[in-house]
């Protein structure tokens, strides 16, 4: 069975190019503007789409993305208007993957099997699970794949080669290197070790290698693009959701647009890549 | 009360899957039953497993065991007495009340007994920084405690609502040369210091040991603490074995996430006529929803690395916990205190602010002792059980902490202006 994180990877093999992944949380700054948001992120060239599901306790985030899970929370957001919201998006968008990411707590609330069932039946592809290593892969990561999801695994420069192959081994999709020792939005890594940990990864395995953490700009994009199959933006995406808010919290107009812009400007990044690499190859 | 003698024995007739020893747990994985476990960011998780590998090498290292008395009884003080509260008791009208005394410790808390061996073992690990993170900022005082004596440098996070109200430890921190970081994220108490410190860690895991200063975290801290804890319940059935040739009635420890009373339970577990009871910190009362007892108000999830009950909402976002108690002031449990719950080994129960506030007074003026905050919930709940139990019973309280550090707080809710 291929899923459409599968397909889209090998798409973008054929294309060339690596794939840019936009991290956006669900109901940031509310249901409506986050959906409307996230609609046209494939068309300013978002090639995977990575929906935060909000928590109150995002451990391995920076300020940016939890202030952002916070935004969503307040303004009403729960694992149903989630899922929603992938079912909603799906209804004009059958390409484009759709990845969830947060943390254990709001599924093992909702259910392990009917949250399988019900994320399934919404359109979405993939799970990332940060706080669930493969030491508790009983929990979610088995039933997910065995349900047909993509189970994608973070590994960071702590996972050595000793340990790289138990995180891979029930990884599917891709892989997301995390390419700094730290929570997100905080440091970057330098060109040199992403080169060398993505490389290092693709001695272990075929998967795609997505590489995230710190990405900010087109230039930091492009030379990412340059070395892995994807760059995956977060932080910079949802400090742009930040800056277009009033002193109420409320989106002021330009809201989507400054947003895409950044996104357009990436994915300017990512494409810029494409060409130094046909030419390489 | 839950007859758990029949687990204790192994009777062939019982099924398979009951224990015949209360003491076994942690499994390989970290669990007590399905609760406990490795929830962690994958950056962590490497270093999680060489602080298992490395407190096991320690723990069979009699070296490790030597340091350990070393400091246990030159530094901390220890044994801490076990004190027969005679007037106490005569105020209550029941059971005789033995106190353990562990607010005598350096440092004036049960906290110090943590710190030693984490900072042992961070020592034997190479590591050069320490964080931790504190609520009442018994465990901060602690933590920096020992990081001066071993001359490593110390972080504590402490959420800023803790900081307004905890003014004492804060200064007594820096004093010690640590750095207090104010942490301003959601509730700004102890959860969010949890978080915050995780975050340092994760960034900063290389040369970095964080020190947790209760029966939580991912596996293997909750094991860990309640070993480095136990030496309570050890000293304390020796204690009362002398003072009365037999084993305690009943034990009574306050629970934040449950390091004074795992370590003052663990001892017992096998000895099931011992009752044990766990007082949550109730805040305004569990009825209004504005409290902190996570075992009588919540449900199991997963926090902070581990499996266990937690205070949170239908849609598993964690609540505010809410106490007078900055201690006390956490939406989880330690995983162990879960399953014995789970298996009614043991009984949870709470007492309000009000009614701490009540049992704070009433110790300092029948015994001369300003107990903290904290173990004022335990000795509240004392205070209906103690007659329920009645006079030929004995109960030892764990006073895991002097009140000098509460003397603002309380004195600003009796609406004295200090
Ligand atoms: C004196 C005292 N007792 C109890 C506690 C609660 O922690 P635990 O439940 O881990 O013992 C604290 C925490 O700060 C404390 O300072």
């Amino acid at each position: 069975m291929t899923t459409r994180i599968e397909r889209r990877f090998a798409d973008l093999k054929a294309e060339g190019r690596a794939g840019l992944v936009v991290f956006v949380t669900a109901g940031d700054p509310d249901y409506a503007s986050a959906l409307d948001l996230v609609k046209a992120l494939p068309g300013a060239g978002a090639d995977v789409i990575e929906l935060g599901m909000p928590f109150t306790d995002p451990m391995a985030d920076g300020p940016a993305i939890q202030a952002s899970s916070l935004r969503a929370l307040k303004s009403g957001q729960t694992m149903k208007k989630t899922l929603a919201f992938v079912t909603e998006f799906r209804a004009s968008d059958q390409k484009t993957p759709i990845v969830l990411m947060g943390y254990y707590n709001p599924i093992y609330s909702y259910g392990v099997e009917a949250f399988l069932k019900d994320a399934l039946a919404a359109g979405v592809d993939g799970l990332i699970i940060v706080d669930l290593p493969p030491e508790e892969d009983t929990e979610l990561c088995l039933p997910a794949l065995e349900a047909g999801l993509n189970f994608i695994r973070l590994a960071t420069p702590t996972t050595d080669d000793q340990r790289l192959p138990k995180v891979l081994t029930n990884t599917s999709g891709f892989v997301y290197y995390v390419s700094i020792m730290g929570i997100t939005g905080t440091k970057s890594a330098s060109d040199a070790d992403i080169a060398k940990a993505v490389q290092r990864l693709k001695r272990h395995t075929d998967l795609p290698v997505a590489v995230g953490f710190g990405i900010k700009s087109a230039e930091q994009a492009r030379a990412v693009a340059q070395e892995a199959d994807a760059a995956v933006v977060g932080s910079a995406v949802v400090s742009r959701i930040a800056d277009s808010l009033d002193a109420n919290g409320k989106p002021k107009a330009g809201l989507k647009e400054h947003v895409l812009e950044l996104v357009r400007d990436l994915a300017g990044g990512v494409r810029a890549a494409a060409k130094q690499r046909s030419a390489v190859a | 009360m839950v007859d758990c003698a029949p687990f204790a024995r192994p009777v062939t007739s019982k099924p398979v899957n009951k224990p015949n020893t209360f003491r076994a747990g942690p499994d390989e994985h970290g669990r007590f039953g399905v609760f406990g476990g490795r929830f962690v960011a994958e950056t962590l998780m490497p270093l999680i497993l060489a602080v298992e590998q490395a407190y096991n090498e320690a723990k069979d290292d009699p070296k490790f065991a030597e340091q350990m008395d070393y400091y246990r009884k030159h530094y901390i003080g220890r044994p801490s007495p076990l004190y027969l509260a005679e007037r106490l008791t005569q105020e209550l009208g029941g059971a005789k009340i033995y106190l353990k005394r562990e607010e005598l410790n350096h440092t004036g808390s049960h906290k110090v007994n943590n710190c030693i061996g984490q900072i042992l073992l961070a020592k034997r690990m190479g590591k050069t920084r320490i964080i931790a993170e504190t609520g009442a900022g018994q465990h901060g005082v602690a933590t920096a405690t020992v990081a001066a004596l071993f001359n490593l440098p110390c972080t504590v996070y402490m959420g800023e609502v803790d900081i307004a109200r905890q003014q004492p430890n804060v200064f007594r921190m820096r004093l010690l040369g640590a750095e207090v970081v104010p942490v301003k994220s959601g509730t700004r108490t102890l959860k969010d210091a949890m978080n915050e410190a995780l975050r340092d860690w994760v960034a900063n895991v290389e040369d970095t040991f964080y020190i947790i200063g209760t029966v939580a975290g991912p596996h293997p801290y909750p094991a860990m603490v309640r070993d480095f804890q136990s030496v309570i319940g050890e000293e304390a059935k020796q204690q009362h074995h002398e003072a009365e040739g037999r084993l305690p009635d009943a034990l009574v420890a306050c629970i934040g996430g449950g390091s004074n009373a795992m370590g003052l339970f663990h001892p017992f577990l096998d000895d099931t006529s011992v009752e044990i009871y766990g007082v949550e910190a109730a805040g305004d009362g569990v009825e209004t929803g504005r409290h902190a007892a996570s075992i009588t108000g919540g449900r199991p999830g997963v926090l902070h690395g581990n499996r266990t009950y937690l205070l949170q909402d239908a849609d598993g976002q964690i609540s505010d916990a809410h106490s007078i108690s900055a201690g006390l002031d956490y939406p989880g449990i330690g995983p162990e205190h879960s399953w014995l719950h789970e298996i009614g080994r043991a009984q949870y129960v709470s007492a309000t602010d009000q009614e701490a506030l009540d049992a704070f007074q009433l110790l300092a003026r029948v015994e001369g002792i300003i107990p903290a905050l904290e173990p004022a919930h335990a000795l509240a709940y004392l205070k209906k059980l103690a007659p329920k139990l009645g006079k030929n019973k004995t109960v030892i309280l764990n006073l895991s902490g002097r009140g000098d550090k509460d003397i603002f707080a309380v004195a600003e809710r009796l609406g004295t202006k200090l």
